[in-house]
């Protein structure tokens, strides 16, 4: 899987949680998914559990402490796959 | 202004029965005496003694209208969805705005709940159990508190008054109105989004089977089975849903210029201390008769005035039992009963969304002035029949009607009653 393909399969997940005032086109790569994007913090656990399906991966407390924006979960994703 | 001196009104209506999605589908079902119980298959599998009950149809609802993308993705609460569905309804109906932006600290919400997302709790208890607790999600929590509706409703409105959910068994959706009336009766509120939702299927029904106070001989004959008042009642006919009344200060509605339905003039509730016949199960008969009593004698409703009564008849053994309580409650006043009805004939016991669906209803007899008939009540017990043969109709009828009584009763010996008073009110 590519850079481009883990990019568009993470999209689709993180736009179920936009608010309706944010549009998925508005994401960039260092978008901070709270405080830039408005996601309820507690919809974060779903964000992790949507990816850990998608991707096949398990993400450890940790991994998501450190999943503050898209290119943080890019990298913990890559980081997975390839691990 | 004091207390005594606020008026409340009842100014939007909303519900999700059996067979009635909404209020007019509530007042068609009720007008025709229709019955919205069926037989369930998933019952007889379970091996229920009781295969039949009555639940809302929710396959046609558009759910995305009342919830967002996130929240539909693990909703599995169906007392919330219950909830949401009856409290937009009533929101709407009471012309209120649905204005995501503003914080309303004026009106609060107190929306009962026996026991909420037990299909999420069951997904939820299995994941524990097979070590997966880390994937239950952010909403399996607040789909299973017991306030889960209360607060979704306050998020959907930015209600910013009292926010809460009573329980009390099967008088829960009466309690919560009393509760919301007092409230604003005590100046706390301007207005209160008052109701309840009740959960159904084999995990809420199972434990009622298992007491043995449901019908068993009617799962061929579902339409049939809930027969309040009858010689032939074997048990009630569980069923669920839920309930909303919009309850408002006489004056904010008068500048808000909307419709008012009826007029609450006394709501009250107590308890029969599980003491002088009553238990965990069966009502204390002069706790039932005082919280009727007191109704009456708050709403200073001169004798004869009031037209019909709605009750909590859920066609057991106690049926009997509260018509002595009407009787006396009358009886002591002069009167012989007025009109008496139960709904549960029609749509089952809706168990913590009884109290509010059925007072639902009572505010549309005071609205279309009509008495609905009670379904299935072709043989009124004998000793019923004593006391009140000639107040029991078997087909709605219109009438001139100024107050309804409603009362209901909960395991726990719990008791809670209401007047309702026709709007606009009789000239002097």
């Amino acid at each position: 899987m590519n850079t481009e393909e883990k990019h568009a399969k993470l999209m689709h997940i993180v736009a179920n949680y936009l608010p309706e005032d944010v549009n998925v086109k508005d994401i960039q790569l260092n978008s901070n998914f709270t405080q830039d994007l408005n996601i309820n913090s507690a919809h974060l656990v779903d964000i992790v559990l949507d990816v850990e399906d998608e991707f096949g991966i398990i993400l450890e407390n940790e991994d998501m402490d450190g999943m503050q924006t898209v290119q943080d979960a890019l990298n913990i994703i890559g980081a997975k796959i390839e691990g | 202004m004091s207390t005594n001196d606020r008026r409340v009104v009842v100014t939007g209506l909303g519900v999700c029965a059996p067979e009635a999605l909404q209020v007019n589908d509530l007042h068609q079902l009720l007008l025709a005496n229709r019955s919205g119980v069926r037989h369930f298959p998933e019952l007889a599998k379970l091996g229920f003694s009781c295969q039949i009950g009555g639940m809302p149809n929710l396959e046609a609802v558009e759910l995305e209208n009342y919830f967002s993308r996130p929240w539909l993705k693990g909703l599995n609460s169906k007392g919330l969805v219950y909830a949401a569905l009856s409290g937009k309804e009533a929101w709407l109906d009471a012309g209120l705005p649905l204005d995501m932006e503003g914080r309303d600290a004026d009106t609060g919400i107190v929306f009962g709940a026996g026991i909420l997302g037990i299909d999420k709790l069951r997904e939820a208890i299995h994941k524990v159990d097979q070590g997966e607790v880390r994937r239950l999600g952010s909403t399996t929590v607040l789909q299973t508190m017991t306030s889960g509706a209360s607060a979704y409703l306050a998020g959907m409105f930015g209600c910013g008054n009292r926010v809460s959910a009573n329980s009390a068994a099967c008088s829960t959706g009466t309690e919560a109105i009393v509760l919301g009336f007092d409230w604003i009766r005590q100046g706390k509120a301007k207005r209160m989004l008052v109701g309840s939702t009740s959960e159904g299927g084999p995990y809420v029904w199972g434990g009622f089977d298992a007491m043995r106070i449901l019908p068993h001989k009617y799962n061929d004959r579902p339409t049939e089975a809930s027969r309040p008042m009858s010689a032939s009642a074997s048990g009630f006919v569980p069923s669920c849903g839920a309930g909303a009344l919009v309850l408002e200060e006489l004056e904010s509605a008068k500048e808000r210029e909307v419709e008012i339905y009826a007029e609450i003039e006394a709501a009250v509730v107590n308890s029969g201390g599980q003491r002088e016949g009553g238990s965990f199960t069966s009502p204390n008969p002069r706790a039932v008769l005082e919280c009727i009593d007191k109704t009456i004698e708050e709403s200073r409703t001169p004798p004869g005035q009031i037209d019909a009564i709605n009750g909590h008849l859920t066609a057991t053994g106690g049926d009997l039992a509260e018509i002595k309580a009407w009787h006396e409650a009358f009886h002591k006043r002069g009167q012989a009963l007025p009109f008496t009805n139960s709904f549960k004939g029609h749509i089952g016991h809706a168990l913590a969304a009884a109290g509010s669906i059925e007072s639902v209803g009572c505010v549309l007899q005071l609205k279309h002035q009509v008495v609905y008939g009670n379904h299935n009540l072709t043989d009124v017990h004998p000793d019923i029949a004593g006391f009140a043969s000639s107040s029991l109709l078997q087909k709605s009828q219109p009438t001139s009607l100024k107050r309804v009584i409603k009362a209901s009763f909960g395991f726990g010996d719990v008791n809670a009653c209401l007047i309702f008073r026709n709007w606009p009110e009789p000239k002097a």
